[in-house]
C-alpha cells in the first residue's frame, strides 16, 4: 500500500481530503487483513471441491444405492440398498466378498514386499551415489529413466517381454540358459504375482533412490568426518549417523511409496488386461472389475469407501507411531 | 492497494470460472432436440486393421453426405477396448455423440440403461423400413418384445479358417466339418511346435462367442427363458469342457493360446504356426497380415457329430456391429438421417466391402462381391445356423464372469493342471453367484 505523491506537487494534497479518506483506507485495510487471504484460498478451494471432495461424497451416497445399467443414466433415481453393498462386500463365505478378501490379503502382501524391495534398493543406490567416481552422473540419470517413462510404455514393455512363446525373458531362462523344462507362464496362473512385483519394484524403486539422495545431501560432511576421527567404521557410520538423520525423509517416503503401490492401478491394468489372474487380483483392479465390468457400481463403490476407511487407519496410525518415536530421538 | 484488489477480482473470477464450469454439465432429462442441425458427432467402432485404416474408409462417405445433405459429421474411430467404457461414461453424463456402434451383443444391456433412441415403427420408417433388414441381424438389438435399442450396420459369422499349405503337407483333402474332425485333423497337424487350432484364451468376449455356439449344440442356454442366469446347467458344462479340453485333453490348442487376448491367433496363422482358427470375419487381418487370399480356406464352423436335438446345427453367434442414436442428441432429425445414409443400398455395398463383412440389409446382399468363397460360408452361416448371444440386460455381465471362468480353465489347463467335469462346474458356479441377484 503506496501513496506515491510526486515531488512538487505536495501542495495539492489539501489536509482536508484526509479525513474523507480516511475511512475508505480503513476499509481496504479490514478487506486485507482479514478478507483478502480468505478470497485468495477461494479458487484452491473450489477446485479441491470439484476434484476431490464432491465427486468422494457422490460415490459414499452411490455405496448405499443400487446402482446398476438400469439407472445409470441418472444415478439419482437408483434406489436405496441400505447397507446391502457392504453386506455383499464383507461376506466372505459368498463369492463376491470372498474374492474381495483375496484380492485384499493379495494387495496387502504385495506392498509390504514391494515397498520393502523399492526402499532398499533407492537407498543402497543413493549412499553408493554419495561416493564421487567417474560415470556418476551418467549412472544417475541412468537409475532415473524407469521413474521419467510414461507408465504405459514402459508396462507395455514389460508384457511383451514377459510373453511366454515369444517373450524376451523366456528367451533368456528357458531357451540360453535352460533353467526351467518347458517355458513358464508369466502373465496368466501363479506366477503373474511375481511378474507384478518385478514390474513395480522396478518402476517404484528410482522414486525412493531420488528422495533418499536429497536427504543425504543434507547431512553435514562434518558430523561423518567427526565420526571417523572418533574411529567409527562406515557400518556404525551408516547406523548412527546416516539413517537417524534421514527418518523425517524416510517417514515420508515410505508413506508415499505404500499409498502408490496400494492403489496402483496401471501397472496390473496394462500387463494382465480387464481380468487379472487371481495371484495378482491386485483391489484397484478388482474394484473397477465389480464396477465397469459387472456395471455394478454400488458394490463397486462400498468397496471403494471400505477401502479408503482402512487406509486412513493405516495411515493415522502409521503417523501416530512414526512421530512420536521421532520426538522420542529428538530428545 | 491497487496491487491487493487486482488480486481479490482475480480471484472472484477465477472461483466464478469454476463454479460456472462445474455447473456446465448434462441434464439427463427428456430426449432429443435439434438444437444445432447442421452437425454430428460419430463415435465409430475400429472395424478396420487400424484406426487410419477406418479414417481413411469412412472420411469419403461422411463428405458424400455432407454434400448430400449439409450436415457435417465429426468422426471418432473408438478401439475395442474402449468402446463399452466411453458409451457407459457418455450415458452417465449425459454428454456424448449423436450415432453411434455398438458391438451387436450389448443392445439389451445398454437398451437397459435408456441412453439409446428406440426404434420403433415410425423411427424404423423413416430409414426405409425394419423389412430391409435381415432377420437373424435383428435378432441382436435388444431385448425380444422390446422396440430395438439400434440397427444393424455390418454383419459377421463365426467359420473355420484353415491353411491349405499346411493341410497339404499333412495330407489332409477335407477341411473338418465336425468337433470329432476337428479334434483327428488337429492331432495331425498339431507337431514341430505348430498348433492344430488357434484360441485366445485370455479374450473374455471371445471366450464367450465359443462356449455360448457349443452350449447351443449341447442344447443349453445360459440364460433361463425368465432372463436368469443358468451357467451350471450339464449342457454348459459340458459345452465350456469341451472348448477347454481342445487344449486339456486333445493338446491341438498349443498352450501358450492360453495367454492370447490381442489376436496373436490370428497372427500365428498368418505365419504358418497355426492350421486353423475359428473366427468371425478373419479375410482382412490375414491380407494385412501379408497372406495371399489363395493361401488360406474357409469352411463352416464345426457342428457336433450326429447329436439329435434341438438347436444343435448352431454354429455361429451372430455377429457384428449395430449403429444407434444417442437419446440425449442435439440433432435428432440429422441422426436420422445420418443413419438412412449409412443403412442405405448404396452405402451398405461400399461400406461392408471395405470392412470384409456382409451387409445386413438384403438388397446389398445382392451385389456379386458379396458371392466368393469365402463370404458366401459367412452369408449362408448367417442365414440359416447362427443364434443371437442371450438378448438379456444382463449381458455384458455374462461376459465377464464366463470369460474369466474360462480364461482360468485355460490357464489350469496350459500349466498341465486337470479340468475336469467338476472344476468345469465349480468355475461356472462361482461366476452365477457374481451375478446382479434379480
Amino acid at each position: 500500500m503506496t501513496t506515491t505523491v510526486a515531488p512538487g506537487t505536495g501542495a495539492r494534497t489539501a489536509p482536508k481530503d484526509q479525513p474523507g479518506a480516511e475511512p475508505r483506507r480503513r476499509r481496504s485495510g479490514r478487506l486485507r487483513r482479514i478478507g483478502l487471504p480468505y478470497l485468495l484460498l477461494l479458487p484452491a478451494v473450489l477446485l479441491e471441491l470439484l476434484v476431490h471432495i464432491v465427486p468422494m461424497a457422490i460415490g459414499i451416497v452411490v455405496s448405499f444405492r443400487e446402482l446398476t445399467q438400469f439407472y445409470i443414466r441418472d444415478w439419482t433415481t437408483a434406489p436405496w440398498a441400505g447397507l446391502d453393498n457392504y453386506a455383499l462386500a464383507v461376506d466372505f463365505d459368498a463369492p463376491v466378498g470372498e474374492a474381495l478378501l483375496k484380492s485384499f490379503v493379495t494387495t496387502c502382501v504385495f506392498t509390504l514386499i514391494s515397498v520393502a524391495l523399492c526402499w532398499l534398493i533407492g537407498t543402497a543406490a543413493a549412499v553408493f551415489m554419495q561416493e564421487n567416481f567417474r560415470g556418476r552422473g551418467f549412472l544417475r540419470t541412468l537409475f532415473l529413466v524407469p521413474y521419467a517413462l510414461p507408465v504405459y510404455a514402459a508396462v507395455i514393455t514389460w508384457a511383451f517381454m514377459f510373453q511366454r512363446d515369444n517373450g524376451l525373458i523366456n528367451h533368456v531362462i528357458h531357451d540360453q540358459l535352460g533353467l526351467t523344462d518347458s517355458p513358464p507362464f508369466w502373465l496368466i496362473g501363479e506366477n503373474s504375482f511375481v511378474t507384478l512385483l518385478v514390474v513395480a519394484v522396478w518402476k517404484g524403486w528410482p522414486f525412493a533412490f531420488l528422495i533418499m539422495m536429497a536427504g543425504l545431501q543434507n547431512i553435514p560432511r562434518e558430523i561423518y568426518e567427526a565420526a571417523a576421527l572418533d574411529g567409527a567404521g562406515v557400518w556404525q557410520q551408516i547406523r548412527r549417523i546416516t539413517l537417524p538423520s534421514l527418518r523425517p525423509v524416510n517417514q515420508v517416503l515410505i508413506l508415499v511409496l505404500f499409498l502408490w503401490t496400494f492403489n496402483d492401478f496401471n501397472t496390473p491394468f496394462v500387463l494382465f488386461g480387464k481380468a487379472a489372474p487371481e495371484s495378482a487380483d491386485l483391489i484397484s483392479i478388482h474394484i473397477y472389475q465389480s464396477s465397469f465390468q459387472t456395471w455394478n457400481f454400488g458394490t463397486g463403490s462400498a468397496m471403494s469407501v471400505l477401502l479408503l476407511l482402512f487406509l486412513l487407519v493405516v495411515t493415522g496410525l502409521y503417523l501416530l507411531l512414526t512421530s512420536r518415536g521421532r520426538k522420542a530421538t529428538d530428545v | 492497494m491497487r496491487r491487493s484488489r487486482a488480486a481479490a477480482v482475480g480471484a472472484v473470477t477465477l472461483s466464478l470460472v469454476l463454479t460456472a464450469a462445474a455447473c456446465g454439465g448434462g441434464s439427463s432429462g427428456g430426449g432429443g432436440s435439434n438444437e444445432q442441425p447442421k452437425t454430428l458427432t460419430y463415435w465409430a467402432s475400429n472395424q478396420g486393421a487400424s484406426l487410419e485404416v477406418d479414417k481413411k474408409v469412412l472420411q469419403p462417405e461422411l463428405d458424400k453426405f455432407e454434400k448430400e445433405t449439409g450436415i457435417k459429421v465429426k468422426l471418432e474411430v473408438v478401439p475395442w477396448g474402449d468402446l463399452l467404457n466411453r458409451i457407459l461414461t457418455a450415458t452417465t453424463s449425459g454428454q456424448g455423440p449423436d450415432v453411434l456402434n455398438i458391438g451387436n451383443t450389448w443392445s439389451a444391456s445398454l437398451q437397459a440403461s435408456g441412453a439409446l433412441l428406440p426404434w420403433d415403427a415410425k423411427n424404423f420408417d423413416a430409414i426405409g423400413g425394419k423389412d430391409r433388414f435381415v432377420e437373424s441381424a435383428l435378432g441382436s438389438t435388444g431385448v425380444q418384445g422390446q422396440d430395438p435399442a439400434a440397427v444393424p450396420l455390418y454383419s459377421m459369422a463365426y467359420a473355420l479358417y484353415y491353411n491349405k499349405k499346411m493341410f497339404e503337407d499333412a495330407g489332409i483333402a477335407e477341411p473338418p466339418a465336425t468337433w470329432d474332425e476337428v479334434a483327428k485333423t488337429g492331432k495331425l497337424l498339431a507337431k514341430d511346435g505348430k498348433g492344430g487350432l488357434g484360441a485366445e484364451g485370455s479374450n473374455l468376449s471371445n471366450n464367450i462367442h465359443q462356449v455360448f455356439v457349443l452350449g447351443k449344440q449341447h442344447g443349453a442356454d445360459f440364460f433361463t427363458p425368465d432372463g436368469k442366469a443358468d451357467f451350471t446347467s450339464d449342457g454348459a458344462v459340458a459345452a465350456v469342457k469341451q472348448y477347454v479340453d481342445l487344449m486339456a485333453k486333445d493338446k491341438i490348442i498349443a498352450p501358450g493360446n492360453a495367454e492370447y487376448a490381442q489376436n496373436q491367433s490370428l497372427s500365428d496363422f498368418a505365419t504358418d504356426k497355426t492350421a486353423m482358427v475359428l473366427w468371425q470375419t478373419a479375410s482382412a487381418t490375414f491380407k494385412a497380415q501379408g497372406m495371399n487370399e489363395d493361401e488360406w480356406g474357409v469352411a463352416p464352423a464345426p457342428v457336433q457329430s450326429g447329436a439329435p436335438g434341438e438347436g444343435t446345427a448352431t454354429n455361429s453367434m451372430v455377429a457384428g456391429i449395430n449403429m444407434a442414436v444417442f437419446k440425449n442428441t442435439k440433432n435428432t432429425d440429422g441422426a436420422m438421417k445420418f443413419v438412412k445414409f449409412m443403412t442405405g443400398d448404396e452405402e451398405q455395398t461400399i461400406l461392408n466391402k471395405a470392412y470384409g463383412s456382409i451387409p445386413p440389409v438384403k438388397a446389398a446382399q445382392e451385389d456379386p462381391a458379396f458371392n466368393g468363397p469365402a463370404l458366401s460360408v459367412l452369408r449362408e452361416t448367417l442365414a440359416t445356423s447362427a443364434a443371437a448371444l442371450p438378448q438379456v440386460p444382463e449381458e455384458s455381465q455374462f461376459e465377464t464372469v464366463v470369460g474369466t471362468a474360462v480364461k482360468e480353465l485355460f490357464a489350469d489347463a496350459a500349466a498341465g493342471r486337470p479340468v475336469t467335469g467338476a472344476s468345469v462346474k465349480a468355475k461356472l458356479e462361482k461366476a452365477q453367484q457374481q451375478m446382479p441377484k434379480k
